[in-house]
């Protein structure tokens, strides 16, 4: 009889344990229930999170460092490569009006592959397909440069992701891993960037975490860079293990992101902290 | 091939006009005390002089130190005197080097 | 007996202390600091008299991150062929060594003043130095807030 007593006493620790784990489960549904992503009217570009001289890094052209490599990417647009000895020109002709307006579709639905791919994978497409050349290496100089160079011509307009049919699949699969806890700290993209953009960590205000710069020229890294690094340097920061170049996970989460950014301007090649 | 530059010469100016020449050349400033992913030093690789002419006439010399971001951006100023080329010097540890002109139109 | 033990616990404190005093000044060695600035300083301005003013930084300051920090350092002259600012130096206190940039002008600068990015490894200050053309050195210093990036990557 005082056994039983014991064991249901309010004090019991194994009691304890259980409703510590069931109000653990709840808040964490409570959690990640409620976050939703930021309406189209209160969306900002990581850009107002700067301060006035990394924005003035930023808006002028001969002190971004990031226009360097557009200068790359502009001579390797008109530098015939492959066994086709084909530039990008050759076809495209000039990039300032052929693509207009791309970066800021992408990534997008690929009919051959059956799924969105991003634009650095659309490059290589290009190069393997039609240039018959060998692809693009992840992070080179060489692929930020062209991916840096086409952005540019999206400089200032919307972005436009297709959510159709087609895409909604993936953008569901990016939007669940945005939200989904991982890593040591348990923690999940929206919890910083949904919940709490505006506020500070560690010293520095946490932005939306938007893709409307990408390449960026980020000052921690003192060069050009992809979306998929700065994602995989957020997913090391979170102390969870960071998705491999290339994989579709990656290509998820950044379709997801320029779909949650629909609207936003393009801001490539953008300066960040 | 040549690093890249990109510099900022106003293409005329006003006799006597005090002008802004900007410039920014790709460089990763390695300083030679950051420790690499087998725990050994990278070797320092950093620009270490620039000069600037004007018609063969120096104007301008920053020596540099390993403290200078990489992608080096230095702004100056000069007097605009006469119609001629303004020429941009860069040299480095490697034997860099690295050279950028302008034109400029005096009034 | 207790006499005894409280002279051991002193002295392994003084010891204690001693060891922590030598291990501070042997890691502080490897950097910067503000003696070997005051060094890099006397070496450009030698036995003259460093006064302060007529130089002027601009730097934030507080920082988004080291890597770039912007620095403009400007000196008040009129740039004449008699009066003139003949070198600029930027110098650091806590970085792994004491310079930043030196640069040399003439008169046909027009303008003695200059723009730069520059890395900063911790908070700190920097000074500037300018030597005029009548041989005088003027300065003007700065302190830096240097934060740094929430997500930092591992070197790839």
């Amino acid at each position: 009889m005082t056994n039983m007593l014991r064991a249901r006493s309010f004090t019991s620790p194994r009691l304890r344990l259980r409703g510590a784990l069931i109000l653990a489960t709840i808040l964490a549904a409570t959690i990640s229930a409620r976050a939703t992503e930021i309406p189209p009217a209160e969306r900002r570009s990581d850009y107002e999170f700067l301060g006035p001289q990394t924005r003035a890094m930023q808006d002028d052209d001969t002190a971004n460092p990031g226009m360097l490599g557009v200068l790359d990417g502009e001579a390797l647009w008109n530098r015939r490569d492959g066994e086709a000895n084909k530039s990008c020109a050759d076809c495209h002709n000039d990039a300032r009006a052929s693509m207009k307006g791309v970066a800021a579709r992408y990534p997008a639905y690929s009919p051959t592959l059956g799924r969105p791919i991003d634009l650095e994978a659309r490059i290589n497409q290009c190069r393997t397909e039609q240039q018959k050349a060998t692809p693009l290496k992840f992070e080179s100089k060489e692929l930020l440069g062209l991916t840096a160079y086409i952005a540019l011509q999206s400089r200032g307009m919307p972005i436009d992701v297709a959510a159709d049919e087609r895409t909604q699949p993936f953008i569901v699969a990016g939007r669940e891993l945005f939200n989904r806890r991982q890593g040591q700290i348990n923690m999940s993209c929206a919890q910083c960037h949904d919940d709490n953009w505006g506020r500070k960590l560690a010293g520095a205000p946490v932005p939306q975490g938007h893709p409307n710069g990408y390449p960026v020229y980020r000052l921690e890294w003192q060069s050009l860079g992809s979306l998929q690094r700065r994602l995989r340097n957020c997913m090391s920061g979170m102390r969870a293990e960071p998705y491999p170049y290339g994989a579709p996970e990656n290509v998820d989460l950044e379709l997801y992101l320029m779909s949650r950014a629909k609207g936003l301007k393009m801001e490539a090649p953008a300066v960040r902290p | 091939m040549t690093a890249r530059a990109l510099i900022n010469v106003p293409a005329k100016a006003r006799r006597g006009e005090i002008i802004e020449i900007k410039t920014l050349i790709a460089h990763p400033m390695e300083t030679g005390f950051r420790v690499g992913l087998n725990g050994a030093l990278i070797a320092r690789d950093i620009i270490t002089t620039f000069r600037a002419t004007y018609n063969g006439e120096e104007i301008f010399r920053a020596d540099f130190s390993p403290a200078i971001a990489a992608n080096p951006f230095l702004t100056f100023f000069t007097v605009a005197t006469e119609t001629g080329t303004i020429e941009l010097h860069w040299e480095g540890d490697n034997g860099f080097a690295a050279a950028e002109s302008a034109p400029i139109t005096v009034e | 007996m207790s006499a005894t033990r409280r002279d051991f616990l002193a002295s392994t404190a003084r010891l204690a202390a001693g060891a922590v005093l030598l291990s501070v000044v042997t890691t502080k060695s490897s950097r910067a600091t503000p003696a070997t600035m005051e060094a890099a300083i006397r070496k450009v301005v030698g036995a003259a008299p460093l006064r302060k003013g007529k130089v002027t930084i601009d730097v934030p300051p507080l920082v988004e991150n080291g890597n770039a920090v912007p620095v403009t350092v400007t000196v008040n002259s009129p740039m004449t062929a008699t009066e003139y600012v003949k070198s600029i130096h930027l110098f650091n206190e806590k970085n792994p060594q004491p310079n930043v940039i030196g640069v040399h002008l003439g008169p046909r600068a027009g303008k003695a003043a200059l723009s730069t990015r520059i890395k900063l490894a911790d908070a700190q200050k920097i000074v500037a130095v300018a030597q005029l053309s009548d041989g005088s050195f003027w300065s003007d210093d700065a302190d830096v807030i240097v934060t740094i990036a929430a997500c930092v990557e591992d070197l790839q």
